[in-house]
This record gives C-alpha cells, structure tokens and sequence, in this order.
C-alpha cells in the first residue's frame, strides 16, 4: 500500500516537473520568436528607407550611378534572404553599401543640407541603431533558449519534444558591426 | 537587470517601512500629548493622511508630475530624433510600451521620466536640452530616464515623496498649533489639572515633530542619489556608449538656468537637480543628486567594457573606498560587453542668438504652429488659431495657401 502511494507521489512529481520544463521551453521559444520579429521589423523598415535615401540623393549626386548600384543590388538581395544565416550576411553586405554611400556624400555639401536628406539620413541612422539593440535583445534570448535545450534535466523533454537550437544572429566581421558613421 | 529591480524592491520596501515607523510614531506622539488616551486617535489620523495622498499620488502622480512641469505632449513630427531615440530605447531595454514623449517648452536643460504604472510611462525633456545635445548626448540622456522607469525608481520616489510629504504637513501643523495654543491655553491648562506626564508628552512631541521631517528627509535624499547612480549604470548598459552621458551631463551642469516648473519634491525626479541656485551651497548629505563631476569621471573612467560591474569598479576608483552600489546579485552580470563608437558629430557651442531661435521654433512646434518655408529663404510661421486661408511673405510678397490638417 505504501509502495503504491510511493510510486504514485514520484509519478505524479515527475508529470508536474515535465510539464513545467516542456512549458518553460515554449515560453522561450516564443520569446526568440517575438524578438526575431522585431529585428524584422526594422530590417523591413531600412528596405522602405532605401529608395527614398536614394531618391534624395540622387538629383545632386549625378555620377556616382554605381554607389547607387550596389545599394540598390544589396537591397534587393537582403529582401530576399530567408533563414536567420542569410539575412545576416546580406544585411551586412547592405550595412557596408550604405557605409560607402555615406562617405561619398561627404562631398556633396549641398544635399548636406538638405532638409528632406537630413530627415531620411536620421530615419536610416535610428533604423540602424533599432537594428543593433533588436539583434542585441534577439540574441539574449536565443541564448537562454539553447542553454536551456543542451542542459540537464531539460535536454530530455527538449528532444523529445523535438526543440531547435536556434541561430544567432551575428554580422560578418567587426567592422560591419559598427553603425555606419552617419555625420550630421 | 532583474537582478537590479529585484533588489530594489527589497531595499525600498526596507527604507519604506523605516518612513512609515517615523510616521507612524509621530502620529502616536502629537496624539499623546494632546491628550493622554489620544494616541492611538492621533495614530490613526496620521495613517488616514498617509493613504490618502498615497492613492492621489498612485491614481494621478504622474498627471500632477507632468501638469506641474508644463510638459506637452508631442507626436513623432515635432522632434523625429527624440522620438527615435525613445524608440531605440525601448527596444534595448526590452520593455513592452513606448513611453509618452512630452517636451517642456523651457531654456534649462533638463529631463525627467514617470511611470509609476509601466503602460503609461512617460519621458519628459525640456527645449533647452535638445538644442544643446547631438544625438548621442540625448541618447545618453533618455536612456538613464528609461532606466528609472525600468528600475521602478518612479514607483519608489512617489511613494517616498508623499510619505516624506505626509510627514512635513503632520508636523507643520502640530508645531504651529502649538506654538499658537501655547499663550492662549497657558492659563487653562495650569489651573484646571497640573499634569506633569503632559508637559513631558509634549516635549517629547515637540522634538519628534522637529526631527523627523529631517530625518527622513535625509533619508529620501540618500536613496535619491544611490539611485540616480544606478540609473547611470543601467543607461550606459542599454546605450554601451558612456561619453555620451558624460558629455550630457556637462552639458547640463554648465548651464546656470533653473528649471522654473521644478519644486524641491520633484526634483530628485529630474536627471540634475533643476534648482542650482539653492541647491549650490548646502552639503552632500542634503542634495538629491551626486555631484555632476563626480558622475562624469565615473563614466569617463570607463574604460575595459560597459556592463554593471564595470561601473562599480569605474565608481569604486572614483570614491576612493569601495561601496557597494549595485546588488551583488547583479554584480554577476559580467557579459563581455564592448563600449561602442561614437557616431554624432560634436555639438560645439552656438550662438545664445542662434540658440534662441531653435529653442523659440522647437516651442512653436510644440504648440503647433504651421511651418511655411517661403521661396524667399524666410520661413513663415503661423499660430495654430490662424483662420484665413492665405498668406503673404512679408519679404517678397509672394502669397501662400495655408493648408490645416
């Protein structure tokens, strides 16, 4: 009699302790999911910002076509990146073409200047910014998630459930992972 | 950071009750000497007093902040980059709702943030500040706001600021009504009982009601100025860039403007302490706010990463003896974490004219004037009760249709 209550206390312990593992991974895994999103956001937010930079500019800076090129090449590449591997190196690569674009416009002191310039310079310079500090809270969270996926007891409901470690999302090399230097 | 909240709660549940105790006892003693059963009466209406101004200042605090301050509530077309900023600190800080912004229209630099409730918090900067920061600076600046929000210091110092409020009043009142009563009663009270215990009740009385809005004013200010430590700590996680602070901060401190709107109970809510003039020659232990010098070098000192211990150890240098800021439970958060670029070119001095002249368009804006920028080069700026639906350049002539959304 005792062994049964015994054996049904441990059974009963081990459900509760299953279920509030397996629940604590979903929370998780939606957390990395609702930080992704608002990565995605604001990467979605500077494809939007790149036409209107680009038509700005365009009527002061008549010969650098090919700056304008690449920015319009880069864009369209990241928009269409897919897993999180991806967007980062084509994200990066846009981050470098909008870097190069806004060190020639150095010499262009007239679209300096410009009031509609200067707006859309400060819109893409907070993108930038909301970028970083969205990658920055994306990765606090994938870390949590993949600890918990690798770590005792955890692993075991992990796997059976089928749980993904999940990638962070890194940008090339340190240089890119600076802001590009917007002058005001 | 939880760790960081975590902690202050306990501490400001601590410091909480120590104010309470105070209130509490004084309440009990003005009550006694009145008269000898009268303690627990006194007691009582001393708690009444207390929760009272405790929901006006849970259920209005921050509309009686904001209204005190003459804050405006402004949308993302008046001042884009301070609405991006706040923005791009809510996504660092990983909070859930934007903060209002509002701006006050005024030359002092300053900012302030409430929130006792997270939904509806709220950052307030003055004009003067954003004519005088770049976009770094003011980073710097929202960020150490947003902390307080996150940290739940507005929460505290509502609270403690109306306690502390509760106190001054109960005995203003007891040591005026004293001091009043004490010619006319003099000739009663001796001849109808000649009570010895009273007169000791009553001295008791008298020193309690003298001490204790002191003493838990100093105690307030203490917590005020660990606080707004802390809130540096926490801004230059969120922002990884201390010079900007830095540079914010001596920024503000150079200006020898008070901020009008600003009374001593509000003050610890403010990034600097907005009344400088009054605030200059009294001591450490009675200002809200550590020395401006003494924050700049402890940012400035941050040279090896930006993470909470870096700054205990930046401050640990600075004071001189170690003192333990930052919980230690938060002291484990030892994340690598690598100081940033800055990005915004410096803001060097402007002409007090030309300063004049943003600071004046930035109020327009708030107050929503109409912006025309004449083919001229002159820019016509129209009030917002303007009717007709024409105007002319006083330059050139030239007529503009004025269009109202």
């Amino acid at each position: 009699m005792i062994g049964l209550i015994v054996v049904l206390a441990l059974l009963i312990l081990a459900v509760i302790s299953v279920v509030g593992i397996y629940n604590a991974l979903v929370q998780l895994r939606n957390q990395v999911k609702n930080a992704w999103s608002q990565i995605d956001v604001q990467l979605k937010r500077r494809h939007d910002l790149i036409p209107n930079l680009v038509e700005t500019a365009k009527g002061y800076m008549k010969h650098e076509r090919e700056t304008f090129e690449t920015i319009t090449q880069a864009r369209s590449q990241a928009m269409g990146a897919q897993s999180v591997g991806d967007k980062a190196k084509s994200e990066s690569a846009l981050s470098g073409a909008l870097n190069k674009f806004l060190l020639t416009v150095e010499n262009y002191p007239d679209l300096k200047a410009n009031q509609n310039f200067l707006s859309v310079q400060e819109e893409l310079k907070s993108t930038e910014n909301k970028i970083a500090f969205a990658r920055q809270a994306y990765n606090d969270q994938v870390l949590f998630l993949n600890n918990k996926i690798q770590m005792f007891p955890s692993n075991l409901i992990a796997n059976s459930f089928n749980f993904k470690q999940e990638e962070f999302f890194e940008l090339e090399d340190e240089a890119q992972r600076e802001v590009p230097e917007v002058k005001f | 950071m939880w760790e960081v909240i975590k902690a202050n709660q306990r501490k400001s549940w601590v410091l909480f009750s120590l104010m309470g105790t105070v209130l509490i006892l004084l309440g009990f003693v003005i009550g006694a000497s009145v008269s000898p059963e009268g303690g627990l009466i006194g007691l009582i209406i001393a708690l009444a007093i207390w929760i009272i101004m405790s929901f006006v200042s849970y259920f209005s605090g921050d509309s009686i902040m904001l209204r005190m301050s003459g804050a405006q509530l402004v949308n993302h077309n008046v001042h884009p980059q301070l609405f991006n900023i706040v923005e791009e600190m809510k996504i660092a800080s990983g909070m859930k709702h934007m903060p209002k912004v509002y701006i006050i229209p005024q030359e002092a630099p300053n900012a302030f943030a409430t929130g006792i409730h997270q939904d509806q918090c709220a950052v307030a900067v003055t004009a003067g500040l954003l004519s005088r920061l770049n976009r770094d600076e003011l980073q710097g600046v929202i960020a150490h706001e947003m902390s307080h929000i996150m940290n739940r210091d507005v929460l505290f110092m509502s609270f403690a600021g109306t306690l502390l409020g509760s106190i001054a009043i109960i005995s203003q009142v007891f040591l005026r009504g004293t001091y009043y009563s004490s010619f006319s009663s003099r000739r009663y009270r001796s001849s109808s009982r000649n009570n010895q215990g009273d007169g000791v009740m009553l001295i008791i009385a008298l020193a309690v009601a003298i001490l204790a809005p002191v003493l838990t004013q100093l105690l307030y200010f203490a917590i005020s100025r660990k606080r707004e430590y802390l809130a540096d700590a926490s801004a230059v996680r969120l922002t990884r860039y201390p010079q900007g602070l830095a540079s914010a901060l001596e920024k503000i401190s150079s200006s020898k403007l008070d901020l009008t709107t600003a009374t001593k109970i509000t003050a610890p809510l403010y990034i600097a302490n907005p009344l400088k003039q009054k605030g200059k020659k009294l001591s450490d232990l009675t200002s809200t706010h550590p020395p401006i010098s003494e924050r700049v070098k402890i940012l400035r000192g941050m040279q090896q990463g930006v993470n909470l211990n870096d700054y205990q150890v930046s401050f640990n240098k600075v004071k001189g003896q170690p003192e333990l800021l930052i919980p230690a439970t938060a002291l484990k958060d030892k994340d690598p974490l690598s100081l940033r670029q800055g990005s915004s070119k410096k803001k060097g001095p402007i002409s007090p004219t030309q300063q004049a002249r943003e600071i004046g368009d930035l109020i327009r804006r708030v107050n929503d004037f109409l912006f025309i920028s004449c083919a001229c080069g002159l820019t016509i700026k129209l009030p917002a009760n303007y009717n007709r639906s024409q105007v002319q350049c006083p330059r050139c002539q030239k007529k503009y249709h004025v269009q109202k959304e």
